[in-house]
C-alpha cells in the first residue's frame, strides 16, 4: 500500500506520529533507572548521534525538494564553509550557520543547475 | 556559568521559557527551517492543516522532511515508517539525559508527558544550557514555555512557506531546506563535547551516505548501530589504556 491510497492524516498519525513518538515514550520509559554518565546511555548516545550524522548528510548528498536545483558541490562547499566558521567564529552556531547559507545562496546563484 | 534565576510563579517560569525561546538562535533557524518545510509541503501537494498539525505531532524537522518528501513521493507507507522510526533514535538518548535535570522531589510521572513529547534537538540544547542556573520547581514549566515558543514559530512559519511557495525561488527555497542540515549539524559538533560523540559523528557522516549508495536497505540502522559502537569501543580502548 501507499501513502497516496490512505487518508494523508491516518498516514500521518500511523507513519509520522507513532513511528517518532516511540523513542520519546522509550525514553520516559526508561530514564527512572538509568544515570546520564551509565556505560548503556553513552553508547546509546553515540549511537544517535551517528544517526542523526546519517541524516544530515543524507539531506546534504541526496536531498528532496527544492535543494536538488542547487549543485552537489555547492551543498558539499556550503556544509564545509558553516562547519569552518563555527570553529574559527568562537563556536557560534549561529556565524557558522549563516556562513554555510551564504555560501550555497551565492553558489546555487553562479551555478544553478 | 550563569548566575540564578529565579522566577516568582510558575506562569512567570513559562513565559520567561517563551521569552527566552523566541530570543535563542533557534527561532530564526526554526523560523527559516519551517519556512523552507511549508515550501516543501506545498510543492508535495500537502494541505497546511496536515502541516501543522505535523509538526505538533511529530516535532522533529528530519522525521517531517522525509515524511513529506516520501508521502508526496507515493513511497510505500512500511518504508515511509522505517525511515522516520530510525532518524527519530536520536530522540530517545536526548530524553534520557533531559528528564533527570527536570525531575524534582515533588515531580509525578504525568509532569514529565509534555516535555517528553516536546524533546527536539532545539529544546534539548536550549534546555540542557539554560535549566541548570534555576531551581528544580521552576525547570518545568520554563521547558514548556521553551517549547511552546519554538513550536508555535515551527506552526506559524509552515503556514507562512506554505503560502509563499507558489512565489519563492528555487534557489531561495532550497536555501531555506538546507537550514536543517547545517544547524543539526553544527549544533551536534557542538554538543558533542567528549571524544565518543566525536567520533560517532563523523563515521555517522561517511557511513551513511555509503550504506545509502550501496542499498542495503535499513541503512541510517546500520550507520547508528556501527558508527556508534566503533566510536564507543575506541573511548573503551582509550580508557582502558589510561
Amino acid at each position: 500500500m501507499t501513502a497516496t491510497e490512505l487518508s494523508p492524516y491516518l498516514a500521518l498519525i500511523l507513519v509520522g506520529f507513532l513511528p517518532n513518538e516511540i523513542w520519546r515514550a522509550l525514553g520516559l520509559r526508561l530514564a527512572r533507572g538509568l544515570i546520564e554518565d551509565s556505560e548503556i546511555v553513552v553508547w546509546s548516545r553515540a549511537v544517535a548521534t551517528a544517526i542523526l550524522a546519517g541524516v544530515i548528510a543524507k539531506l546534504i548528498l541526496v536531498p528532496g525538494g527544492a535543494l536538488v536545483t542547487i549543485p552537489l558541490f555547492v551543498r558539499v562547499a556550503a556544509a564545509v564553509c558553516g562547519f569552518a566558521a563555527f570553529v574559527c567564529i568562537r563556536r557560534s552556531v549561529f556565524a557558522g550557520v549563516l556562513v554555510g547559507e551564504a555560501v550555497l545562496l551565492f553558489g546555487g546563484f553562479l551555478f544553478a543547475g | 556559568m550563569a548566575a540564578p534565576v529565579t522566577f516568582p510563579s510558575s506562569g512567570a517560569a513559562f513565559f520567561g521559557g517563551v521569552k527566552s525561546a523566541l530570543t535563542s538562535v533557534f527561532f530564526l533557524v526554526i523560523m527559516g527551517t519551517y519556512t523552507g518545510i511549508g515550501a516543501l509541503a506545498h510543492d508535495f501537494g500537502l494541505s497546511p492543516w496536515w502541516l501543522a498539525l505535523s509538526s505538533i505531532l511529530v516535532w522533529a524537522a528530519p522525521a517531517q522532511v522525509i515524511l513529506i518528501s516520501a508521502l508526496g513521493a507515493g513511497a510505500a507507507l512500511f518504508e515511509v515508517a522505517i525511515a522516520v522510526c530510525l532518524s527519530a533514535i536520536r530522540l530517545f538518548p536526548m530524553v534520557v539525559a533531559l528528564l533527570p535535570l527536570l525531575r524534582g522531589p515533588g515531580t509525578r510521572l504525568s509532569d514529565l508527558v509534555l516535555p517528553t513529547h516536546f524533546t527536539a534537538v532545539s529544546v534539548w540544547v536550549e534546555s540542557l544550557r539554560l535549566l541548570p542556573a534555576m531551581p528544580h520547581e521552576r525547570r518545568i514549566p520554563f521547558c514548556n514555555g521553551i517549547s511552546v515558543g519554538l513550536l508555535g514559530t515551527a506552526v506559524t512559519f509552515g503556514f507562512f512557506g506554505f503560502y509563499l511557495a507558489a512565489g519563492l525561488p528555487p534557489l531561495l527555497a532550497g536555501t531555506l531546506l538546507f537550514l536543517t542540515p547545517m544547524s543539526f549539524l553544527i549544533s551536534t559538533a557542538r554538543n558533542a563535547q567528549m571524544l565518543v560523540d566525536r567520533v560517532a559523528l563523523l563515521l555517522g557522516l561517511i557511513l551513511g551516505p555509503v550504506l545509502a549508495s550501496f542499498d542495503i536497505g535499513l541503512d541510517l540502522m546500520w550507520t547508528g548501530v556501527v558508527g556508534g559502537t566503533v566510536a564507543y569501543a575506541l573511548h573503551r580502548l582509550r580508557e582502558a589504556a589510561a
